[in-house]
């Protein structure tokens, strides 16, 4: 291969990764709808998985001009197998009770918040375009799951041991977020420029966990490699995925 | 049509109704971007708010029959560089959510993720004295707040 088809191949890895990340994460949220404990919870979940279908939708339609197939953004969402995904596997993780939503939420969006603040400098100008709106978004997103994490863990013993559980049973998939060793080439022409990434996610868990009187589990080193950005998931993908998939795949080239 | 008067074109466009807050037009948003001519055909650009308002694919269809109706051949489409802000909507259109029962936008600074809570003037009495309830209303553009002088709820226009 030559360097330019290199490239080619990470960009178009990097953007199915984000685009998987942000679709699946918004149908579990959408699972939420009518079952929250309040009605602007609802709301807010809602509103949640919205901005994040529609940076799946930027990201998939970008895919599908990087890989130069002729696919569109559904071939991406509605014909992919399980294995073909690259999203991070805390975002394929089950509801669980609020507080389990509520940690997953929180480690993703300190991410997600840190990953668009880099990804304004980058030098590929619909990434960069995508990341200023994204940036934006994704802080709404955190103000929330934050402020429910410290109004559950800093609150009654019943809460707080909820939230203590649910940031256990979370934490071990917080560490692959920002682990990502293999797009150095994209790193290197400034296509992902993940300065203090890693570094802004860290301090905003630690602030964040510490103010909500939780516990941090211990660190939980991963492979850079063999995850769920690789699509190697666990089995509450393919039944997320046969949910979203059905109605597409029952009326193939169904359009509304 | 020989010739196309874009100032026209442009005021068409920016007259439709936005679906979700009928109060206020697509041009008090601040959403109409660009109108040109290239190879005898007008091209209309529009900013959307948010990446994932759903009203997004209502607006280019209320935008095309509107030209349409008009009798203007347009190719209309959305960008999204630069990105839309709050601080795009003009004063016509602060004044009419405000009328609507809508507080308008603080100004939204350069930092995007910093996040100012500037006090949000109740609509309705004028008070300062109101509340944040959450980050998500009715729509993905606003907050529901809560007004401590005169006891009403409303909602308020993120700055964004």
């Amino acid at each position: 291969m030559t360097d330019t088809s290199v490239l080619n191949a990470s960009l178009l890895n990097h953007v199915l990764r984000h685009g998987d990340r942000a679709l699946v994460l918004a149908q579990r949220l959408g699972q939420w709808v009518a079952h929250s404990p309040e009605l602007e919870e609802d709301m807010a979940l809602a509103n949640i998985s919205l901005d994040l279908l529609g940076q799946a939708r930027v990201l998939y339609t970008y895919a599908a001009a990087v890989e130069g197939l002729g696919h569109d953004e559904d071939h991406f969402a509605y014909w992919r197998e399980p294995g073909e995904f690259r999203n991070p596997l805390i975002v394929e993780q089950p509801n669980g009770d609020f507080a389990h939503t509520i940690a997953r939420q929180f480690l993703h969006d300190a991410y997600a918040v840190a990953h668009w603040e880099a990804m304004r400098s980058s030098t590929d100008d619909t990434l960069a375009a995508l990341a200023n709106r994204a940036a934006k978004e994704t802080s709404f997103h955190l103000r929330h799951s934050r402020g429910w994490l410290v109004r559950l863990g800093d609150g009654t013993d019943e809460s707080h041991r909820r939230m203590q559980a649910g940031l256990d049973a979370m934490w071990p998939f917080a560490a692959e977020l920002a682990a990502r060793d293999d797009e150095e080439p994209l790193r290197q022409s400034g296509v992902v420029p993940d300065s203090g990434v890693r570094f802004a996610f860290d301090a905003e868990m630690a602030s964040a966990v510490a103010e909500a009187t939780l516990t941090a589990p211990e660190r939980v080193d991963v492979a850079t490699s063999g995850g769920g950005w690789d699509g190697a998931h666990s089995e509450h993908l393919p039944i997320l995925l046969d949910e979203l998939q059905v109605l597409a795949r029952a009326h193939p080239g169904a359009t509304w | 049509m020989t010739t196309v008067d874009l100032d026209a074109v442009r005021e068409i466009a920016a007259a439709v109704d936005d679906p979700e807050l009928p109060h206020v037009t697509i041009g008090d948003l601040g959403m109409v971007r660009t109108v040109a001519l290239d190879a005898g055909r007008v091209h209309v650009t529009l900013t959307p708010t948010y990446t994932g308002c759903p009203a997004t694919e209502e607006i280019l269809a209320d935008v095309r029959s509107a030209l349409a109706a008009a009798d203007i051949d347009a190719e209309v489409k959305m960008v999204m560089s630069p990105a839309w802000t709050t601080d795009w909507i003009t004063t016509a259109g602060r004044e009419k959510l405000r009328a609507a029962g809508i507080a308008p936008p603080a100004p939204a600074g350069e930092h995007p993720t910093v996040m100012l809570d500037l006090p949000v003037a109740c609509p309705r009495c004028g008070s300062r004295r109101t509340r944040r309830l959450g980050d998500f209303g009715a729509t993905a553009c606003k907050a529901p707040f809560r007004c401590e002088a005169c006891k009403e709820p409303f909602e308020s226009f993120k700055s964004l």
